[in-house]
């Protein structure tokens, strides 16, 4: 039986493996913006406050997809 | 049923063998247009090759950032002590500028965390931080600079390190040993748990901190700059080497660059926001008192 191509990609896997470390941080980051703003508009006068957390939120959270954007340079 | 002959192996390897070459033959073929590598963060060497101090692009800006921000901040502190002695209370223009990004360090971030008293002892390193950070990623956008001085991992770690040592300090000076003790061990965790917890809170305060401070930064101005040079390499490609309607594009990828100009502008602000911010975070978990 002969090997036959049907489709051939060419590229690098990481980059795909990118792609899926995005997805978590992207829903995260989705997820603590919402809910400040949702906080904010029950209580405004809260707002300065919110978003130092917020941010504090958004950079715990980013790190993960930076790791992910990382990775490739470090293990190539 | 699925146990591959060996000349089956064989032909699956040199197909693919045949894979590998096709990316970069394909790169060099599509008439011109190259896509920006990682090499696009070192530059060519421009002195004292071969020492450990050579000095590329990069370094230039750095020395560059570096000797603005001490001139900038030696005319900002002479102008404090000139208008102190003189008791003029209405300041400059340029007065004001300096008063309004040191105050913002200090009101919105050391003592809004920190509180006064601790806020005004870490002031001095909380600041350094800030304005480096925030020279250095600027130089991002600027034309004629354009790459950010953090865009490469060396001084994100030394910030990082500064910062790390700063909160392990914080927290041994005012707790001794115990600040170790209650970082790896939490209060109130049932003892059977602590097998599970210990190395968790162990790799998370005090591995990963530093790395992840390192790490955001420069890949954020990796990040930011990769896309830079895609939207405006592909506009030179658009305009100058594609024919016909294709050219058009060029003014989509040009909108594209010039929008993302404006959002790395944020970004360097926020960066250095959030790095001098998660340093004083580390800080005033390391004061806390345990319950």
């Amino acid at each position: 039986m002969d090997v036959t191509n049907i489709a051939a990609l060419s590229g690098n896997l990481a980059v795909v493996g990118y792609g899926l470390a995005a997805v978590g941080p992207g829903i995260g980051v989705g997820l603590v913006v919402s809910k400040t703003i949702e906080s904010i508009a029950r209580q405004p006068e809260l707002a300065a406050r919110l978003q130092v957390t917020m941010w504090l939120g958004i950079a715990f959270t980013e790190a993960l997809a930076l790791i992910g954007l990382a990775t490739p340079f470090i293990f190539a | 049923m699925f146990s591959l002959a060996p000349n089956q192996e064989t032909a699956l390897l040199a197909n693919l063998v045949h894979l590998l070459p096709i990316a970069p033959l394909t790169e060099g073929s599509t008439g011109g247009f190259e896509a920006p590598s990682i090499m696009e963060f070192y530059p060519e060497i421009i002195a004292f090759e071969g020492t450990p101090f050579a000095l590329n692009r990069i370094m230039l800006i750095r020395l560059l950032v570096t000797a603005l921000l001490f001139v900038v901040f030696w005319l900002w502190t002479s102008k404090f002590k000139k208008s102190y002695k003189t008791g003029k209370l209405v300041p400059s223009r340029f007065q004001l500028m300096g008063e309004i990004s040191l105050n913002f360090v200090r009101k919105s971030i050391a003592h809004d965390q920190l509180g006064e008293k601790d806020g005004d002892r870490f002031l001095p390193l909380l600041t350094t931080i800030f304005f480096i950070v925030l020279g250095m990623n600027v130089t991002g956008i600027i034309p004629g600079l354009n790459i950010a001085g953090t865009s490469l991992i060396g001084l994100p770690i030394v910030l990082a390190l500064a910062a790390y040592v700063t909160f392990i300090y914080a927290g041994v000076k005012k707790h001794g040993g115990h600040f170790f003790s209650a970082a790896l061990f939490p209060a109130g965790v049932p003892k059977a748990f602590l097998i599970l917890v210990t190395p968790i809170e162990l790799l998370s305060t005090f591995i990963l901190r530093p790395i992840t401070l390192a790490l955001r930064l420069t890949m954020n101005m990796i990040a930011g700059h990769l896309l830079l040079v895609l939207c405006f390499s592909a506009t030179e490609f658009f305009l100058f080497h594609a024919d016909g309607l294709f050219k058009a594009f060029g003014a989509g990828t040009f909108l594209f660059g010039f929008i993302f100009t404006l959002f790395e502008i944020l970004v360097a602000f926020l960066q250095a926001y959030v790095f001098t911010l998660l340093t004083t975070v580390y800080i005033q978990l390391a004061l806390a008192d345990e319950h």
